[in-house]
């Protein structure tokens, strides 16, 4: 077959025609693909907030949406056990004060709150610094461990600014930028509350959220 | 061997005329997602994706396709093929997704992609078509991976994940952009110098 002359007319068609048949293409594969994403992204945020919660809860309450001093809204997803006690929340808490863009992290808190563990979302810091933070400040070693740690009696920050922890070697501004998100996450924690007296008996409380 | 036989068309892409060593072209995705081998092979076979299925496509319409018009049509038949591989990407594996974040979309303008289209498929058949996207794929596949695990291996210390020797001890220059440019540079003085010794 000859090649189509360019013509006006041939060259619209013929582009109308590619693009609409990509638009149909795209369009099917979309509404294949939309389920699959949706729950792929679900999942993510359910195993972060597993991860970081004290290990015996048993369902999380209401999404609670807190906003705190640095005008961010966060989420918090209060958590009970099996006899309906109130045993922590997991905030997903962020901070502006990266090396290179914002933090987001998942922070599990218990009754008292106590840092349980920590998940970092999003992060974009330098590959092989600052990107350690995923591992560096859930590892027992030093002082650069921060579960346990309760932010309202512990100073959390590193201790070059005269802090109770060790910053990730080589990535002091990640490291402040992480421990900033932490007490980000808490001070949502705690304007919640004064979360340790709340029992959460009642499913009214958690309604309240 | 028949330089026009269906084989040696897809071993030119694989290795004589490597797009990434000996064509020199891509560098974009090359030096950013080659962080890791896992990451390079995935970058690579995303791309493989694009290029059979654009280079099929390109090549079985391309007496539809007035001569004016072939780059905007060419696009639109990459773009499609890149949208749906994010897509997908982002329903099947996430976390991938993720790691290889803006370079996925930008396989678009990847002048590999479009560079096949243009100088083979707009002027072969279908066959030899797929066959010339699947060797320039599996081409770059192979550069990207390489270029991964020794940038991973110098930086790191692992290899695919796996540790070869303690993190401290690697050079972390090589996970960063400078270290992507010297192993590179490192690579393709290597591959020449084969390709004048044989």
């Amino acid at each position: 077959m000859q090649q189509l002359t360019s013509s006006f007319k041939n060259m619209i068609l013929v582009l109308a025609g590619i693009s609409l048949f990509a638009a149909a293409t795209l369009a099917s594969v979309y509404t294949f693909t939309k389920e699959p994403i949706a729950i792929a992204k679900a999942n993510k945020l359910q195993n972060a907030i597993k991860e970081v919660l004290p290990a015996d809860f048993a369902r999380i309450g209401e999404t609670e949406k807190i906003v705190i001093s640095t005008g961010d809204s966060l989420n918090v997803y209060k958590a009970y056990n099996a006899d309906n006690n109130f045993i922590g929340a997991a905030v997903e808490s962020v901070s502006h004060k990266g090396f290179a863009g914002d933090i987001t992290i998942m922070v599990g808190f218990d009754a008292e709150g106590k840092i349980v563990n920590y998940s970092v979302l999003e992060q974009s810091e330098t590959p092989g610094l600052g990107t350690k933070m995923t591992e560096w400040f859930k590892t027992a070693k030093g002082r650069q461990d921060i579960r346990g740690k309760n932010p309202a009696s512990d100073k959390l920050q590193v201790s070059k600014d005269g802090g109770e922890v060790d910053a990730i070697t080589a990535a002091t501004i990640s490291s402040r930028a992480f421990l900033d998100a932490v007490i980000n996450a808490y001070n949502a924690y705690a304007a919640n509350s004064g979360a340790p007296e709340i029992d959460g008996n009642s499913g009214a409380t958690a309604l309240e959220w | 061997m028949d330089k026009n036989s269906n084989l040696s068309v897809f071993l030119n892409g694989l290795i004589k005329e490597n797009p990434t060593f000996v064509i020199i072209l891509g560098m974009c995705p090359t030096l950013a997602t080659t962080t890791s081998s896992i990451n390079g092979l995935s970058m690579g076979l995303a791309t493989t994706f694009v290029l059979l299925g654009s280079n099929v496509v390109v090549s079985a319409l391309k007496n539809l396709i007035p001569d004016k018009v072939r780059i905007p049509a060419f696009i639109i038949v990459i773009a499609t093929f890149v949208t749906v591989v994010e897509m997908a990407m982002q329903a099947y594996v996430p976390a991938l997704y993720k790691s290889l974040g803006i370079f996925i979309p930008l396989i678009v303008v990847n002048c590999i992609v479009l560079g096949r289209a243009e100088a083979f498929a707009a002027k072969n058949n279908v066959l030899r078509s797929a066959l010339d996207g699947l060797g320039m794929g599996f081409g770059f596949t192979l550069a990207l991976t390489l270029l991964g695990a020794v940038r991973e291996i110098l930086g790191t210390g692992k290899l695919f994940n796996y540790t070869l020797f303690p993190e401290n001890y690697g050079m972390l220059l090589f996970v960063l952009a400078p270290g992507a440019f010297i192993a590179l540079g490192f690579l393709i003085a290597i591959i020449n110098k084969l390709k004048i010794n044989k």
